[in-house]
């Protein structure tokens, strides 16, 4: 049933491997944007605060295929942006990225957002009188406390970032969906076997992001 | 407590030529609410002023205003001759010599007792780290909290925690520390191991602005007593005479009030 493992003109590990590797590219591409958003959503400055506030509205409710497929058609072909990729592949790996790192920030921003909700006032109050400025108040005081207290939420995140990974696949990148996409064709009759064997697959690279965030969390938790 | 001194300068150190806190015109709103109305307050260096008055009245809002945590509708705030920035750098510098202690401490969270003293002078002083670290653990010596400097504010006792803010407040050589209410959260028993360190304080010269409903400590550390009832200051005198002969009704009820307990 599972002879199509063997089938050399599969390489599930090395599409998984692409798999993997556009989740961390993406993850920490989102993590820094959104770090970025939620301190424009916080500043002093209207300006920054309306875009933040723009942006993340118009960006998290724009379906991530409509995104990643302008990226692809609007950026690169039509704009002939390619971040420096080389081949035709490549510069899709890299828009996807960009793409995933766009959309996602947006979520990084409103968990980080309420997470520096859950910080008290006091904490900026005191750094503020120190004479810390306001970029020093958000990294050094509010945002490393803000983290602490969101790293459950931002698990959920990244996990449904790992599984949004697959509409790559739109813009051909050759990661796990595609080929699961092309052995779902010619192995019609092991249907249930190749959907058992992405699952799996998913399943063992997000499973440990969300146990050991988990447990990041606990241990990281501040006490007051 | 030791007599060891806290800070570096001592009573009449330097010359008191106008005040080192001038307030003029001070007035304040919070929408309709008028919570400052036309503040006039001048605290000479070395001076320590203690602000009483019943809840609301403005004292949290006038020791706020110094260091601009919030910011007036109208008058001026001059410290040591200069006018308070309203914005930026500049605003942050001034403020880092304005020293001010919470009463809910607001310790950071995060940061051991050690780093919450250290922080302040690497991040705005720019000292290097070995000399902020062997300032921090002087000063935490000194307010007698120096074994703790590793644990975490959480892990202190609120008596501990006020004095490690105040260390963190010291450890940025404030020309005035201001202190809202700073023994009111705490258990009776933690009261005089902060007003201790307050009295020290005092007696080396640091002038001082204090909102506090501890009389004793009026009584024994101020120089000037100054009384506020509906956002005005409306009696200001020695101890002495602010304990012994307040002229105010306001002041007499409120004493009245106080006092019985
Ligand atoms: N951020 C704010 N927004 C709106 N109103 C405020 C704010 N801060 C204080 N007030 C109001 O302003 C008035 C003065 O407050 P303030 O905290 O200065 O009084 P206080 O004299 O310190 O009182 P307490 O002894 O209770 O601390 C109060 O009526 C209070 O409700
Ligand atoms: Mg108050």
């Amino acid at each position: 049933m599972f002879d199509f493992l063997h089938n050399p003109q599969y390489d599930v590990l090395g599409a998984f491997w692409t798999t993997v590797q556009l989740a961390l590219w993406s993850a920490a591409g989102s993590l820094v944007w959104g770090t970025v958003l939620a301190g424009m959503r916080v500043s002093p400055v209207p300006l920054m605060r309306a875009f933040g506030t723009a942006y993340v509205n118009v960006v998290r409710n724009t379906p991530l295929t409509l995104l990643i497929i302008a990226c692809s058609l609007g950026l690169g072909q039509t704009l002939g942006v390619t971040l420096g990729g080389g081949t035709f592949d490549q510069t899709g790996f890299r828009l996807a990225v960009l793409g995933f790192a766009a959309y996602t920030g947006t979520f990084v921003c409103e968990a980080l957002r309420s997470g520096i909700n859950t910080v008290p006032p006091g904490q900026a109050e005191a750094a503020r009188a120190l004479g810390l400025s306001f970029f020093q108040v958000l990294t050094l005081v509010v945002l490393p406390q803000a983290f602490r207290a969101v790293i459950a939420p931002l698990a959920n995140v990244l996990i449904a970032l790992t599984k949004n990974t697959t509409v790559a696949s739109a813009i051909g990148v050759a990661e796990a969906s595609l080929l699961m996409k092309e052995m779902i064709e010619n192995e019609a009759d092991a249907l249930f076997a190749v959907f058992a064997v992405f699952a799996f697959g998913f399943t063992v690279l997000t499973l440990p992001t969300g146990l050991l965030l988990g447990w990041t969390a606990k241990r990281m938790a501040v006490k007051r | 407590m030791s007599a060891v001194a806290i800070t570096r300068g001592g009573p009449g150190s330097l010359p008191a030529t106008g005040g080192l806190v001038e307030l003029s015109g001070v007035n304040k709103h919070f929408g309709a609410l008028h919570v400052l109305q036309d503040v006039n307050l001048s605290i000479a260096r070395g001076e320590v002023v203690v602000v009483i008055g019943p809840s609301g009245s403005g004292k949290s809002t006038l020791c706020r205003t110094i260091n601009r945590l919030e910011t007036v509708d109208s008058g001026t705030i001059t410290i040591d001759g200069r006018e308070l920035p309203s914005e930026g750098r500049a605003l942050a510098r001034l403020r880092s010599d304005v020293g001010m202690v919470f009463q809910s401490f607001n310790l950071f969270a995060h940061k051991t007792v050690l780093e919450n003293v250290v922080l302040g002078q690497v991040k705005v002083r720019r000292t290097d780290k070995a000399t902020a670290e062997r300032k921090a653990r002087d000063l935490l010596d000194r307010v007698g909290v120096g074994s703790q400097a590793d644990k975490y504010p959480a892990q202190l006792s609120g008596g501990q925690q006020q004095r490690v803010a105040i260390a963190r407040a010291l450890a940025m050589d404030p020309k005035v520390m201001l202190f809202d209410e700073p023994t009111s959260a705490l258990d009776p028993e933690m009261i005089n191991e902060v007003l201790e360190v307050m009295q020290q304080l005092a007696r080396e010269g640091m002038t001082m602005v204090v909102v506090t409903h501890e009389m004793g400590f009026a009584r024994s550390a101020a120089d000037r007593v100054v009384f506020m009832a509906d956002g005005r200051i409306v009696e200001e005198a020695t101890p002495e005479e602010f304990f012994g002969n307040p002229r105010s009704d306001r002041a007499k009820d409120f004493l009245s009030k106080i006092l019985k307990h």
